[in-house]
């Protein structure tokens, strides 16, 4: 590195965590200074400069700041630490980490290490001498909690470089020289297991990003069975609230199939986080055989955190996510909420007196926000390895009223939408996702349909297709009858209606709080997804509207013992039993 | 107020609006006191050596010489032990006639708390009203509002369920109440006997709104007193939230900020959440509740206030008049504790959830039935008695005169299923119904 002659600054004007400096030298957009105040250094981020001036956002509370208090440049972007370590932690919207710091509050100018830097890690090669490398390419493999974590060629490398030498296999900490590489001049450079990258902008060392095709099982029903995500995919779950939004990401989180997750808590509830740390560590991750936390990292930028922060915690997020997808991997990135991450950028646009867009949101946040989802995706990379990061973001809609700005602007760039209803979660049908006003555009594509039929049932789609159809159907008839009356509609009304009911509660109620039923793996989805249509193609006789009701109810609680039973359990068996009895019962021949 | 010896004096002010004055001074830090002919005020912007700060009692008669003198500091309060039993203003000093209290001096307002040192809360508040405990089951360290039209009874039930919440304090932060609600509160501690578990924060109408914005952080700074270095568990009434919400859009009005949805300032959830968050439940066993009220205008929670309010908190309580039984209801649809998971069925009988789901359902399935009623057609069998549970479940249940423990309530609530229902009607796992179901004699 050669010696910089690096802008310092003073103090010139404070409102809020906008600060205004004055300053020496060239500053650039982005840049992070510090602020020196008293005995702590407060980090801070240009977001404009006007002629000598710089407008800083500063990532911590501003209390007692005075005018003509010095500040330094460091001419560097914010940017994260990349390296073995990052599973398992909980991190602040900065990568500091939560753990290291002291005390029960938050001081400001505590910026504690991303990384531990006296562990030893066992250290395998992957590259050898003679190898032409460039950047992102691997080099050497350890095992972080039973991933392959694989220590890569530093993303920030330019160009071709031939391999000199990499360390043979043994325990080597972080910080020490893995390999050496030689650059097209013949320069040589050390590589170490740690990297820095800047968040805002995306790693891109991969051959091409196809459309994504293969189901990303979540063992929610109404997600995977009516509107599925895919490995790659992006979605977003907007919702007033009290809906379930976080109950549903949580859901999500913990059951999808993916080898990483990463979860933004963005602008949240703190008691919210504090469930992921005390629940994760409890949960067994079946297909490690370790628990749930160990291939789980959070951001964690709470409500009562300084807002600034709030904004880079999902690029923080997002960037751990495209460093993991470059080893070969599946992340699952969740962001809860994307809205208080918008509302931090309004706060900020408002200070700079910026002229604000629909509801004093900036002009940029469409782009912003579709800048944001299209990092996610399916890749494959240089080497035909493939990885995904798979990202679903939660919308807190003011007012519940998805006509609002952040929802329009997601719209446009996700590409699975999960419309919480409040009707469904008055009438505590949970998870409320909104059957027909929620889609996956993922599901009209060939590669998926293939995947599909392959991989479930060769009938999959259309029946998917036609239970959609059926609940459309029901809540027409369900209409009908509220203004015609009971008896003043055919008796087929009432069993068209009572037919989408038995969908609804079977395949799209889901009790996220029961040990069974919370996870439906798809095989069981398909097979009481083919049971719900052995009851709609059977022919029912009633002699009155009267009697429907109760026996649908039946057919319902026999159904719902059965979502409560383990898979193929003597219990399961018998309330299959007893449901194929009451079927029977009003069999028409 | 204090003063120092040798303090600089400034008696050119630049600027005055309704609620703040600007005015060159130097060295002075963000959110520092100042006084302004006396008048408490503090820094909200800092340009170059041009000041501007927020007078809490307002403008009025503020000439444009009065004499401006900084604190060095921002607002204080002092705490110890003795703030138990006494009632406060907004700037933290005696309104009981008592001496000030001496204590150590604590900045409100202060940091948040690492969310990795805060423990899950799980100890359950009970409350002996079963819209609260068997429907919205409150946990110590949550946060939750009632949402309620002005006409309703909320800083009554908000009294009735601090004194039966068992805290060890309960720190009472009243923005805008009426001089009325302020003796009424007053009163009802004293009556029950735990003025000496109290401490009370109180803008009544009579003074001026901006001086409210520092009831919270007031209220708050004395809970964590006691509840991180006393480890106690302490309860937080903040009522009427709207009111602060108003007063935080007058300064931002002033300072010139393009406001957002509802005339309110763009940072009205940060500000609201910096609030709310100070809720927690402390490993070491302390811990912070907050019950605050929201009022709305016209029911209408779309608003920005109860909107952001409503993201925050965790949960909110709905009152209602229920007319056919005549009595003010905790609303069981609209009406939501977001923690109860961390305690039902786990702290109280396994099943709780599903006795809980169930009552409110069959409730849901009564509300269309009123409906089919309403609009003229004839009703089954099974809605008449959706219609009689109802009725009952809202008289012996829902109603805020209620007050029996938790386990009655779940028994009164298989009563009800088996008064009115047959076990395959109520969708319950069958090992529950099998254990629980009333045997019919």
């Amino acid at each position: 590195m050669k010696e910089k002659n690096l802008t310092k600054g003073k103090v010139a004007g404070v409102i809020a965590n906008l600060v205004i400096v004055n300053v020496d030298g060239p500053v650039s957009q982005n840049e992070i200074c510090y602020i020196l105040l008293e005995k702590v250094k407060l980090m801070a981020e240009v977001i404009k400069v006007f002629e000598k001036k710089a407008f800083i956002q500063v990532f911590e509370s501003t209390r007692g700041l005075r005018v003509g208090t010095d500040v330094e440049f460091t001419q560097g972007m914010l940017e994260v630490t990349l390296g073995p370590g990052i599973l398992s932690r909980n991190y602040d919207g900065l990568q500091h980490d939560l753990n290291k710091m002291e005390g029960v509050f938050l001081q400001r100018g505590d910026y504690t290490s991303a990384l531990d830097h006296e562990k030893k890690w066992g250290f395998k090669p992957l590259a050898k001498a003679g190898d032409v490398v460039a950047a992102g390419d691997w080099l050497g493999e350890v095992d972080e909690n039973g991933q392959p974590h694989k220590i890569m060629v530093p993303f920030k490398f330019l160009g071709k470089y031939k391999v000199k030498s990499v360390i043979g296999d043994g325990d080597y900490t972080v910080d020490e020289t893995v390999a050496v590489l030689t650059d097209g001049r013949g320069q040589e450079v050390a590589v170490t297991m740690v990297q820095k990258w800047p968040v805002k902008v995306p790693i891109k060392n991969y051959r091409n990003k196809p459309r994504p095709f293969k189901l990303l099982e979540t063992g929610v029903r109404t997600m995977d069975t009516l509107n599925p995500i895919v490995e790659g995919g992006t979605g977003f779950i907007p919702g007033p609230f009290g809906s379930g939004k976080t109950v549903l990401q949580h859901a999500i989180s913990k059951q999808a199939e993916a080898d990483i997750v990463v979860v933004a808590a963005c602008g949240e509830r703190a008691n919210e986080v504090v469930e992921i740390f005390a629940e994760f560590p409890e949960i067994d991750d079946p297909r490690t055989g370790r628990k749930l936390m160990e291939r789980t990292t959070i951001i964690a930028n709470t409500s009562n955190m300084p807002v600034a922060a709030r904004e880079a915690s999902v690029y923080t997020a997002m960037t751990l996510a495209e460093y993991y997808r470059a080893m070969g991997l599946r992340i699952l990135l969740l962001a809860d909420s994307t809205s208080r991450w918008a509302q931090a950028l309004r706060e900020m646009s408002n200070r700079m007196e910026e002229l604000p867009g629909p509801d004093a949101f900036p002009m940029d946040l469409p782009a912003i926000i579709s800048n944001f989802y299209s990092r996610a995706g399916f890749v494959y990379l240089n080497n035909g390895h493939s990885g995904s990061i798979t990202f679903i973001g939660t919308v807190s809609p003011a007012g519940g009223n998805l006509k609002e700005p952040v929802t329009e602007s997601t719209k446009k760039a996700a590409r699975c939408f999960y419309a919480l209803s409040q009707q469904r979660a008055d009438s505590k049908r949970y998870p409320a996702i909104d059957p027909i006003d929620s889609y996956s555009k993922y599901i009209e594509y060939p590669e998926l349909q293939d995947y599909l039929r392959d991989n479930v049932d060769v009938k999959w789609v259309d029946n998917v297709n036609l239970i959609k159809n059926i609940l459309i159907r029901g809540k027409e008839a369900s209409e009908q009858i509220n203004i015609l009356g009971d008896d003043g509609v055919p008796v087929d009304y009432h069993v068209d209606f009572w037919k989408s009911e038995v969908i609804d509660f079977v395949i799209l109620q889901q009790d996220a709080f029961d040990p069974i039923d919370r996870a439906s793996p798809i095989h069981r989805q398909k097979y009481m997804l083919d049971k719900v249509l052995e009851v709609y193609n059977t022919p029912f006789s009633f002699n009155s509207f009267e009697e429907v009701n109760p026996y649908f109810k039946r057919v319902i609680n026999e159904f719902k013992q059965m979502n409560y039973s383990e898979y193929e359990s003597d219990g399961f068996k018998k309330h299959e039993k007893e449901l194929n009895n009451i079927i029977d019962e009003r069999k028409t021949a | 107020m204090e003063t120092k010896a040798f303090q600089k004096i400034y008696t050119k002010i630049t600027q005055i609006t309704k609620a703040t004055c600007s005015l060159n001074a130097e060295g002075v830090g963000y959110e520092e006191l100042a006084s302004v002919n006396g008048r408490l005020a503090q820094v909200v912007k800092i340009q170059g050596d041009n000041v501007t700060l927020q007078i809490f009692g307002g403008t009025e008669g503020v000439p444009s010489n009065a004499e401006v003198t900084f604190f060095g500091r921002p607002p204080v309060l002092k705490v110890s032990e003795d703030l138990a039993g006494r009632f406060f203003n907004s700037f933290g000093l005696p309104i009981d006639g008592g001496p000030e209290v001496e204590g150590e001096e604590r900045e409100i307002g202060g940091p948040s708390v690492n969310p990795v040192r805060r423990d899950q809360p799980s100890e359950l508040i009970a409350t002996g009203i079963a819209g609260i405990d068997l429907n919205n089951t409150l946990v110590t360290g949550q946060k939750i509002p009632f949402f309620a039209d002005p006409d309703q009874p909320f800083n009554q039930v908000m009294a009735m369920v601090a004194l039966r919440a068992k805290a060890d304090k309960i720190i009472l932060g009243g923005m805008g109440l009426t001089n009325d609600d302020y003796l009424y509160f007053k009163n009802v501690f004293d009556n029950a006997g735990a003025l000496d578990r109290i401490v009370s924060f109180v803008n009544t109408t009579e003074d001026p709104p901006v001086e409210r914005l520092l009831v919270p952080d007031m209220a708050l700074t004395a809970a964590e007193y006691f509840a991180v270095d006393k480890n106690e568990n302490v309860l937080v009434l903040l009522t009427d939230m709207t009111l602060y919400a108003d007063a935080l859009s007058i300064v931002s009005n002033r300072m010139d900020q393009i406001p957002s949805k509802d005339s309110m300032p763009g940072s009205l959830y940060s500000d609201l959440a910096k609030i709310y968050e100070k809720a927690v439940q402390f490993p070491a066993g302390g811990s912070i509740t907050i019950i605050a009220v929201t009022t709305l205008s016209g029911g209408d929670i779309t608003h920005a206030i109860p909107d952001n309010t409503g993201y925050i908190t965790e949960g909110q309580l709905f009152l209602r008049r229920d007319t056919d039984i005549g009595k003010v209801i905790v609303d069981p649809f609209r009406s939501l504790s977001r923690l109860k998971q961390l305690v039902i069925g786990k702290k109280t009988r396994e099943d709780h959830p599903q006795v809980m789901n169930t009552a409110v359902r069959l409730y849901a399935d009564a509300a269309n039935a009123r409906t089919k009623l309403e609009n003229g057609f004839d009703l089954t069998d099974y809605d008449e008695r959706t219609l009689k549970f109802a009725r009952e479940y809202s008289e012996k249940l829902l109603a805020i005169d209620v007050n029996i423990d938790t386990e009655t309530m779940i028994k009164t609530g298989w009563d009800l299923f088996a008064a009115y229902f047959r076990p395959e009607e109520v969708g319950i796992r069958e090992e529950y119904v099998e254990k629980y179901w009333p045997n019919n004699e």
